[in-house]
């Protein structure tokens, strides 16, 4: 059975979400952030939130807690990492994503299910989805504008786009989420985690999940 | 001891809807002529050594992806 580690940092608000879902597919435990060991789990989730109250930059301070060292390690051996608005957010400050999230353009903190497309099923965190797939599932977020510099986006391993020219907060080519040039490590500004069940709108957001499940089978 | 101060701002050619909001308040205040406005931070420090600046800049006062920071030495140290 596959097994989740989810990171819980001080301030960090989505970790319990993350685990649910989780555990809709497989197992899953929390992973304090001064832990060093991440206790043999398949597959780490940087859950959303506001990391060490987000101070100084939004992840700043939580790429350099111990977890990170060992979730750095863990991801550069090709271990499967899914970072998630906030989680995003640390894993572009820890330089393991390309990128970095800056304010909305619009200057406000928005919450909204959206439409979400795939644009690569090719990753280990997508492998469920079918290409060119919308999902519905929300953001809640007031710095989600990502950036990359403009030489930097022919090889840009894009994952997720905004669908329905629905760009909420400014992203460079509608951008929601990428990968690394590898594709174990993805992060995205939507909340998957908050989209496993029809009563609540959708469960799109267990593909990616079930994607994580798929891959740990196929290995 | 020497009191240093680091300024952080946004790189040029990143949009800065902080610095925008506060350009369009200005004028509705009766202040006209005002431009090119960007909000950043301003991070003190008493340090031994301000060689090590740049560096502690580098790492993690600034994320030289999108901002670009000053160091300016000041007067005195914060009793």
């Amino acid at each position: 059975m596959t097994t989740f580690g989810v990171i819980r940092f001080p301030g960090s608000c989505d970790e319990v979400d993350a685990l649910q879902a989780a555990r809709r597919v497989g197992d899953a435990k929390l992973l304090w952030h001064k832990d060093r060991d991440l206790g043999g789990v398949d597959a780490v989730v940087v859950p959303g939130g506001f990391s060490y109250g987000d101070y100084l930059r939004v992840g700043a301070i939580a790429r350099f807690s111990p977890v990170m060292e060992s979730v750095t390690e863990f991801a550069r051996s090709g271990g499967l990492v899914l970072g998630i608005c906030n989680g995003f957010q640390v894993l572009c400050e820890a330089g393991l994503l390309p990128g970095a999230l800056l304010p909305n353009l619009g200057r406000r903190f928005i919450c909204r299910q959206l439409g979400i497309e795939v644009v690569s099923d090719r990753t280990p965190w997508t492998s469920a989805c079918e290409p060119d797939e919308v999902l519905s599932i929300p953001i809640k977020h007031t710095s989600g504008r990502y950036y990359v510099p403009e030489e930097q986006l022919a090889d840009l391993n894009v994952v997720f786009r905004y669908a329905h020219d629905g760009n909420p907060n400014g992203s460079t080519n509608d951008i929601a989420g990428v990968a690394n040039a590898e594709g174990n490590v993805v992060g995205l500004m939507p909340h998957p985690e908050h989209a496993v069940d029809a009563l609540t709108g959708s469960a799109d957001g267990l593909k990616l999940f079930e994607s994580a499940v798929r891959e740990r089978v196929a290995v | 001891m020497t009191r240093v101060r680091v300024l952080v701002r946004p790189k040029e050619g990143i949009l800065d809807p902080q610095g925008q909001a506060v350009e369009q308040a200005l004028p509705a205040l009766g202040f006209d002529g005002v431009s090119n406005v960007h909000v950043g931070r301003l991070v003190e420090l008493d340090v031994d050594d301000p060689s090590q600046v740049p560096a502690m800049c580098e790492k993690l006062l600034a994320n030289t992806l999108i901002e670009e920071f000053e160091v300016v030495e000041a007067e005195g140290a914060r009793a």
